[in-house]
């Protein structure tokens, strides 16, 4: 038998995606799959030291080889103002070392060769001569007065600091805190972890010296951005710059930047006339692209002796590595952190954020975090549970006390977000309902009378996502407000063009549900095209789960625009007024009598003919929005976790994962429960083996996949999930995106499970991940810091 | 990706003609079985030979064979074939426990056990296992074959006995009827290597322990077995205390080195606890107890 | 030096250095893109190919070594222009999202099938322990095998009912 996707299908539900039959062939065509004449391979050298001064660098014999193109330096880059591009946080990112490096895998030269063999063995003919200084690496040490200045390029520069912020009541909470029964606090880590996509990241870019056209294909979630950035900075003239994002083989967050290594195969392409392909492997991914989190959160909660939760608090140490490049809306140098206050009814919070700087990779937005929001649910999930703790209180009953009610909702936050809608007590009933929540405690009492650890963890989160109201959010100036163009074809076939491109999402499967939903016109009938500057409109991405949020509701908008102006030609076509005309997904009948009607693809052919339209209507059928969000909206989920751990061994076993989100309209349930599966595993993978350490040399110890552990199939449980869907208000759809609330969700519920595993010990915290020698030595009551090299 | 420098290729279509291609090639020529070793570090440039010597269609060491009371195992033998072997799971369920544990099921298509007694990673399990069966190996070069008990095979982290013109070609393991064994490992992740594991293998006569070998993976036990915990353990009675002294001796005599996977407290302690687990299993199905 | 090597049922004979890997030969030589490539220390899978019916991990083995044997890709994977179960369960469940591991992924359940025409869902899964993916959290992955398992090939029920 053979499957096909369903030709008639029209709106929202399950649904066969489109895309899956190019990737099934292996007919994907992905950065490295691209092969143009003339190409050239482009290898990046790479600093050994996380701290030196670069004393010289001598390429006589690279270049000397025999298929070497062109070497570059930073002296070189100097010449052409580009050894230095701004970052995405008013800083800016060597793209070349010139005087120091400054962190272990630093982009040191390029060659541009034949072959990628070729770049690969003339890396070695470079000879550099580096003074190593010494590093810096733990960050709780970055401003101590001895501590070497790592961002000397700076002027005036005499320290690691990089910003101070703040948010919240600072005196309000200090009251709360005063007058509460109950104080607890704890330094939480959520250490240096990486995306990790499975495609690395790459580019190939075209200079046509005759055209004077560039062209880039590249692994980026935002391609007009890059466009606009490149323009910018390398003074290129914006209508000459084409960015081509094709197939991606996975972005979280890892792909939204501009690597030094794009840069340098742009410059490779200018020097050469021929085009010049990078892609870094997989060393090179783990070692100097976007790392996410690193955030030393000490978190205090203040709760009445019943649990009633009154303030909570967060000073947060922010580790930024060597440069300040952060990915997020400008005003925002810690993102949303500042939605710490979580799920919870309370009236006070305050959270302070100091960044510094380290000698280590830049970076820190990435990995799902939707902007921060992973380290707040992780602090605000964890300091409950250790409030629970301290109050021997079931931790579930410790939420249900203290969630937000629908009543409340849109919901002004301690720290000014406006959540959206929400039904937080029903989603958690549900999540203990589907796991049996009872009957687990039950099984939890009884293996604890025979010794046996078994361990309940629960995360009830709340994110802020689709980025979001221009006014507010914008990256280095571009407001983050996204265009959609949608066009019926004469034959009533149609093409709708967005600003935000796949990396695995399905947009080419649920953009055209959004518009066969609104306009009657088949799924299949319409084609969604994305990722190309050339023939898209402007937006800023995929990231921050904003593509339904933002792009979904200028897609919906625009289709609304087209189906108004379709019941207009309907009305003209059949002599009656468009007051008359009843519409139903693309039929447009006249009211009282449902034989008169026109379908859109009857009204798509007349407005591209000759009618005599009604005056102020143009030909054709078609519309484009660019869409501003009112506000962002509000996902959220209910997850519990089931382990069992060994105490001999430290083994920790995830037997079952409940999860239920709620993310609004669901306008492709297999999609949406395709992307929670995803996030599930990243938690699992974060909770339990994934990390970037550092040794005290500043050697990164997470540099390749044997070091930098990903979960397998068999450290995955079968998911269960369950749904309620409370739409957003504000969005045309009434969606929310779920692309990050798993990753945002999840890693606490295992924690928080490890944890309950171990109460009987005595313990109430141990950072993440919980590897088998971590929770051995949290059993023995000497945990180690996790961030750092293990020692002794 | 990693791509390793040059280097010239070489493929053997017998034993002596890959013997024959090292001698002629020198220190510079390595062979290549499963690959999964080696090219790993030539794509990191931390092994740079100038020749590589593939020797996958030897088949004549594919083999796995009783002769008397040994039982043979070819050296180019899969990971994947030891794994499905019922003849090795007969006689030495340890084999089988450890194979299940090795890397992932795609790379114990081609990596072989030849290849990874002569890799000798201190962490590398079937070591650890062969040493607790008490096997031997046999040794070719041009001058004829010698047989080395596995215990001496190798003298240090990724160094062993076989000389650069030599070719391991065969494991023998001897065949006592009673033999009980288990293996045991922990680790971070599936496929990664172990933490610690154990390997236990036993004989027992009127319930005392006659014979007992007990294996260590990535501890820095000292070619890789507890000898000193199986002395102590030798003649007594297979009971928990005997068991348990076991697990305290091996624990006392490894030498794990912290690193990423853990502490050395954690990994000594992580050793006592399997060789006490690879010792209750393997007496147990000494005894037809345990499935 | 030249190696000879069957690739999807056709005999390809290229010029290659020794040190050409096989996955860089598939894509590189014979354009066959559909093999990715993701680490440098042969643990994400997205390499993985078939060697003589045996999954194989194609950026640990040279082009060299597959002369003389006979290469799988994933273009390889359909017959006649109809996908092969496996795919097409991969499609029916939601087995693929940004697709870069599915090459491999298929390829390895389709081996484990043709091993194990029934297995568990504890064997699929320690059967695709060496392939990674980063999208799926490996729930759909399990049920597009478990489809492909319910919905054999017609040629192969019809041989196994004559047998």
């Amino acid at each position: 038998m053979t499957v096909t996707a369903d030709q008639a299908h029209v709106g929202f539900g399950r649904r066969m995606r489109k895309e899956d039959a190019r990737f099934l062939r292996g007919k994907g065509n992905y950065v490295d799959d691209f092969v143009l004449p003339g190409m050239l391979h482009g290898a990046v050298l790479r600093s050994p030291y996380a701290h030196a001064r670069l004393v010289s660098i001598d390429t006589t014999a690279a270049e000397a080889h025999p298929k070497v193109r062109a070497v570059i330096t930073g002296a070189l880059l100097e010449t052409l103002k580009l050894a230095w591009i701004p970052s995405l946080s008013h800083d800016v990112v060597a793209v070349l070392a010139t005087d120091k490096v400054r962190f272990h895998g630093q982009e040191v030269a390029f060659v541009v060769a034949d072959d990628r063999y070729s770049a690969r063995d003339a890396l070695e003919l470079i000879d550099v001569e580096y003074e190593p200084l010494p590093p810096v690496i733990d960050a709780r040490r970055a401003l101590d007065p001895d501590a070497a200045v790592i961002r000397d390029d700076i002027e005036g520069k005499a320290d690691n600091h990089i910003f101070d912020w703040e948010a919240g009541d600072k005196a309000a909470t200090e009251a709360a805190f005063a007058d509460a029964d109950v104080v607890v606090a704890q330094d939480i880590l959520y250490p240096r972890v990486h995306p990790a996509p499975l495609e690395t990241c790459g580019a190939i870019a075209d200079m046509d010296k005759v055209t004077g056209k560039l062209t880039i294909y590249c692994t980026t979630q935002a391609p007009h951005a890059h466009r606009t950035l490149y323009a910018i900075v390398a003074g290129l003239p914006e209508h000459k710059i084409r960015i081509v994002s094709p197939d991606i083989g996975g972005g979280f967050g890892n792909k939204v930047g501009i690597y030094p290594g794009y840069v340098l195969a742009v410059v490779g392409s200018i020097l050469t006339g021929r085009p010049v392909k990078w892609v870094e492997d997989r060393s090179e991914n783990l070692m100097s692209t976007s790392f996410a989190r690193d955030y030393h959160m000490h978190t205090e909660i203040a709760s009445t002796r019943e649990g009633k939760i009154l303030a909570m608090r967060v000073n947060v140490l922010a580790d930024h590595g060597a440069f300040n490049n952060t990915a997020q809306p400008t005003k925002f140098p810690a993102g949303f952190f500042h939605i710490f206050t979580g799920s919870y009814d309370y009236p006070s919070a305050y959270c302070t954020v100091k960044g510094v700087y380290t000698n280590k990779a830049p970076g820190g937005v990435a990995y799902a975090c939707s902007f921060r929001i992973t380290e707040a649910a992780y602090a605000v999930e964890r300091i409950v549970d250790c409030l629970a703790y301290e109050l021997d209180m079931d931790p579930a009953e410790l939420r249900m006390k203290n969630l937000l009610r629908a009543e409340q909702f849109p919901y002004k936050s301690p720290t000014g977000w406006e959540y959206d809608s929400g039904d937080y007590p029903r989603t958690l009933q549900k999540a203990m309902e589907i796991a049996g929540y009872d009957e687990l405690r039950r099984e939890q009492a009884e293996k604890r009378e025979r010794g046996e650890l078994m361990g309940i963890g629960l995360s009830f989160f709340t994110e802020g996502v689709g980025a979001g109201p221009r006014k507010h959010m914008d990256i280095l100036g571009l407001g983050m407000a996204d265009g959609a163009e949608l066009r019926v074809h004469p034959t009533g076939k149609a093409v709708v063009r967005i600003s935000v491109q796949s990396q695995g999402q399905g947009h080419e499967t649920t953009f055209a549900q959004i518009v066969s939903e609104i306009t009657g016109i088949p799924s299949d009938d319409i084609d969604v095209v994305h990722g190309d500057t050339d023939n898209t409109p402007f937006g800023l991405g995929t990231y921050g789960s904003r593509s339904t949020p933002v792009s979904g509701a200028a897609v919906a908008v625009a289709a609304k625009r087209v189906v108004d102006k379709a019941k207009i030609i309907a009305a003209a076509m059949m002599e009656v007024s468009p007051d008359d005309i009843e519409v139903d997904k693309g039929t447009f009948s006249i009211k009282g009598d449902p034989t008169m009607s026109k379908t859109i693809q009857e009204v798509a052919l007349a407005a591209h003919g000759p009618m005599e339209l009604p005056e102020g209507v143009e030909g054709h059928l078609d519309a484009a929005c660019v869409y501003d969000p009112p506000n962002l909206t509000y996902p959220y989920g209910a997850y519990i976790c089931v382990v069992e751990v060994d105490p001999s061994t430290g083994a920790v076993k995830v037997r079952r994962f409940v999860a239920v989100d709620d993310c609004g309209t669901r306008i492709n349930p297999m999609i949406v429960e395709g992307q929670i599966h995803g996030g599930l595993a990243d938690g699992i993978g974060m909770a339990l083996m994934e990390v970037i350490a550092f040794d005290e040399d500043g050697n990164c110890l997470g540099g390749s996949f044997m070091d930098y552990q990903l979960p397998t199939a068999m450290e995955c449980p079968s998911w269960e999930l369950g749904e309620t869907v409370t739409p957003s208000p504000h969005h045309p759809i009434g969606a929310k995106g779920v692309g990050e609330s798993a990753t945002v969700g999840s890693p606490a519920a295992v924690v928080n499970a490890v944890m309950d595993a171990l109460k009987p010990y005595g313990v109430r915290h141990a950072d993440m991940p919980l590897t088998p020698a971590q929770v051995w030595r949290t059993i023995q009551g000497r945990p180690f810091r996790t961030d750092l090299a293990i020692t002794d | 990706m990693q791509v390793p420098a040059p280097f010239d290729y070489e493929r053997a279509t017998s034993v002596d003609e890959a013997i024959a291609l090292l001698e002629r090639h020198g220190e510079e020529a390595r062979l290549i079985a499963g690959g999964h070793s080696i090219l790993p570090l030539m794509k990191l440039r931390f092994a740079t030979p100038e020749v590589l010597v593939d020797i996958n269609d030897l088949t004549e060491l594919q083999r796995i064979w009783v002769a008397g009371d040994l039982l043979c195992i070819g050296a180019m033998v899969r990971h994947a074939d030891l794994l499905a072997s019922a003849v090795v799971g007969e006689h030495y369920r340890i084999l089988h426990d450890a194979e299940r544990v090795i890397a992932d099921p795609v790379v114990r298509n081609r990596g072989t056990i030849g290849g990874s007694l002569c890799h000798a990673d201190p962490a590398e399990d079937l070591s650890a296992a062969l040493g607790a069966i008490r096997a031997d190996v046999v040794i070719k070069g041009s001058g004829g074959e010698r047989v080395v008990p596995v215990r001496e095979l190798q003298t240090g982290p990724f160094e062993t006995v076989v000389g650069p013109a030599e070719i391991l070609t065969e494991i023998r393991l001897p065949i006592r009827p009673g033999t009980g064994s288990a293996y045991t490992k922990v680790e971070r992740r599936a496929g990664d290597y172990a933490i610690a594991a154990a390997g236990a293998v036993v004989r027992l006569e009127d319930d005392k322990i006659s014979e007992v070998g007990l294996g260590l993976a990535a501890v820095g036990a000292p070619h890789f077995v507890a000898s000193r915990a199986e002395d102590a353990v030798r003649g007594r009675s297979a009971d928990d205390a005997a068991i348990d002294l076991a697990a305290q001796i091996a624990s006392e005599e490894c030498e794990p080195a912290t690193d990423q996977r853990g502490p050395a407290d954690y990994k000594r302690a992580l050793a006592g606890e399997l060789v006490k687990r690879a010792l209750r299993t393997a007496i147990a199905r000494c005894r037809g107890q345990e499935a | 030096m030249q190696v000879t090597v069957k690739v999807n049922g056709e005999e390809y004979t290229r010029e290659v250095e020794p040190r050409l890997l096989l996955v860089h030969f598939l894509r590189d030589e014979l354009g066959l893109t559909g093999t990715h490539w993701g680490c440098d220390t042969s643990n994400c899978g997205v390499c993985v190919v078939q060697v003589d019916g045996t999954p194989v991990k194609s950026c640990t083995m040279l082009a060299a070594m597959a002369g003389g044997h006979e290469v799988r890709t994933v273009e390889g994977l359909e017959q006649d222009g109809e996908l092969d179960p496996i795919q097409q369960g991969f499609m029916t469940e939601h087995g693929l999202q940004c697709g870069f591991c599915t090459p491999g992924m298929m390829l390895t359940a389709r081996w484990l099938l043709d091993r194990n025409p029934h297995p568990s869902d504890a064997e699929i899964r320690e059967a695709i322990s060496g392939n990674l993916c980063r999208c799926t959290g490996y729930e759909n992955i399990v049920r597009a095998v478990r489809w492909a398992a319910d919905h054999p090939r017609v040629s192969e029920t019809e041989e196994v009912a004559a047998s």
